[in-house]
């Protein structure tokens, strides 16, 4: 089975609130995948029902091949869990927290030990480990709960929100652990707002909004098909009427961005055809051109604004 | 279900260290039943072979059944049931950890007012049968107090409160203070319901000689009420658990 996650048609209600509403989506073996969303789309509850916490009103949910109703402890057994919020246990120290997980995915002593010592050195917190839980400071706690989510060696981890709140460098060192990991073959399904994050780690994002699947495509392919979202940044040599240059054939939208002119537009290649003829008739001289892709951050927008289906 | 029990054993070892362990959690559990006993027999010429079984019977009750009930709501708030729920183990080996570290707890506690008894010139008669009676009476009032904690709350007062209504009724009925063979039919009905009478009958029996039921069948009841509350639990806990995540 080349799929990680098979999820179809995943519904979960609180009361007459329809948190996830029948989403269906496949994550194949060794992919990054990343699950993007504004507050209360869907996604920690689409992660909770992924893992086995809670149960979906309808729908399946496959992970590794297990039904996470069906099979739920085999399932959680080749998983690691990144939670949202830090719940390691405040009164024990950092290996205590450690040994017990390894206990409860039934990891025999000596080899729990050898990999609590091993992720507490290569996540550097083995200087730590006699320290209690609630002494720590943020980004370690949430350094422990990702030794906690790896001491099973999981084939896929979980992760809701991994570097909310974290500093730019524990941010960041926590992406480099990420991308080691998949490197190494792990699947990885992450849920996080940040877009910069998405971009970089992500082989494919989904966007959930109001508990529905709004794209799922990667990263550049979202880019490039988001229709308007594209456009054209001009210069010139004198000021130009952007009424004018509304006219142009293509263009969407036009707005001034200090010096320049932004020009949206579903087809940029045929409007800097119709720019560089403007530009002779009106006898301008072109300061500069550029084409631009939007960014991760305007497709998501677009995305939970609009519930457009690229 | 093996590696389900070890993964049980798991969670009674985090509870020892995190809720048991502690000293003023060792010193109430000595010292409330103390004092309760205390209240009761100050100014009553009572032999001290009647007292003790009475107040063993307390002290494992409350003792075996007062921590249990503070785990899952205090789990629930602390989001630490959901790295639980998240791991590979059913809700039965979570319970079954939680009452495993309660049996611990209740049955080593218990062996002080044992040695005060023996101290006092108390006779054991059947070591072996109130040995059996810590064992199963403390897992009969552990698994009680984790029925206790069934309700979906993660305010570990309210879930003290609710226990607290049920279980100082129960040690009032299960002749503790007052020998069952001198209550009236209805009295004795009334005793009947609670696994405490037959825990301290039984401790009667082994240790003045005369009890109201053979020990082996208070045995026998008491761990019967055990399986009836480990189940019934294991049952509440699960339906109440989506109430909690």
């Amino acid at each position: 089975m080349s799929e990680a996650i098979v999820v179809s048609n995943l519904t979960k209600r609180f009361g007459e609130l329809v948190a996830v509403d029948h989403i269906s989506f496949k994550v194949k073996r060794g992919e990054f995948f990343g699950f993007l969303g504004p507050n209360g789309a869907g996604k920690t509850t689409t992660i909770r029902m992924l893992t086995g916490v809670i149960k979906p009103d309808e729908g399946t949910a496959l992970v590794m091949g297990y039904d996470i109703e069906r099979e739920s402890i085999k399932a959680k057994q080749v998983m690691g869990i990144v939670p949202e919020t830090a719940n390691a246990y405040i009164d024990l120290t950092v290996w205590q927290n450690l040994m017990f997980m390894g206990e409860l995915y039934g990891i025999p002593k000596e080899e729990r030990k050898r990999r609590g010592e091993s992720l507490l050195r290569e996540l550097g917190l083995y200087d730590r480990r006699d320290f209690k839980v609630k002494g720590l400071s943020k980004g370690m706690k949430q350094r422990l709960l990702l030794c906690m989510a790896l001491i099973n060696e999981p084939e896929i981890l979980f992760l809701d929100e991994p570097t909310v709140g974290l500093d730019v460098r524990s941010a960041r060192s926590i992406r480099e652990i990420l991308q080691k990991l998949n490197e190494k073959g792990v699947t990885i399904f992450l849920t996080t707002h940040n877009m910069e994050e998405a971009n970089q780690l992500c082989n494919r994002i989904a966007v959930i909004n109001h508990g529905k699947i709004a794209a799922i495509d990667t990263p550049e392919r979202l880019k490039r098909v988001m229709k308007g979202l594209q456009h054209v940044e001009v210069s010139f040599d004198k000021p130009t009427p952007l009424e004018s240059l509304a006219k142009l054939p293509y263009v969407n939208d036009v707005r001034k961005i200090g010096n320049s002119i932004r020009l949206y537009t579903d087809s940029p290649c045929d409007l800097v055809c119709y720019i560089v003829d403007y530009v002779r008739e009106k006898k301008l001289k072109l300061i500069s051109l550029e084409v631009l892709n939007p960014k991760l951050e305007d497709v998501y927008l677009k995305l939970i604004e609009g519930g457009k289906q690229p | 279900m093996i590696e389900q029990a070890k993964r049980a054993f798991a969670i009674c070892k985090k509870d020892i260290r995190i809720y048991y362990f502690k000293g003023p959690v060792v010193i109430f559990g000595v010292l409330l039943p103390l004092f309760l006993f205390l209240a009761f027999w100050i100014g009553r010429d009572m032999p001290p072979n009647f007292l003790i079984p009475g107040m063993l019977g307390m002290s494992m009750f409350f003792t075996a059944s007062s921590v249990v009930p503070v785990i899952p709501p205090w789990e629930t708030r602390m989001k630490t049931l959901e790295r639980l729920v998240s791991a590979p183990i059913s809700i039965a080996s979570i319970i079954l950890g939680d009452i495993l570290a309660s049996v611990v707890f209740g049955a080593s506690l218990s062996i002080v007012p044992l040695l005060i008894g023996v101290a006092i010139g108390v006779r054991i008669t059947n070591i072996e049968m109130l040995a059996l009676g810590f064992l199963v009476g403390s897992f009969c009032f552990s698994s009680f107090a984790a029925l206790l904690s069934s309700p979906p709350s993660d305010t570990p007062a309210t879930i003290m409160m609710l226990s607290s209504l049920v279980k100082f009724p129960l040690v009032f009925i299960s002749g503790v203070f007052i020998p069952l063979e001198k209550l009236q039919l209805w009295g004795r009905m009334l005793a009947s319901i609670s696994p405490l009478t037959y825990f301290v009958d039984l401790a009667r029996g082994c240790m003045q000689g005369s009890s109201l039921y053979p020990p082996l069948l208070d045995l026998i009841i008491l761990a019967c009420f055990a399986l009836g509350f480990f189940f019934a639990s294991i049952k509440l806990h699960e339906r109440s658990l989506p109430k909690r995540l």
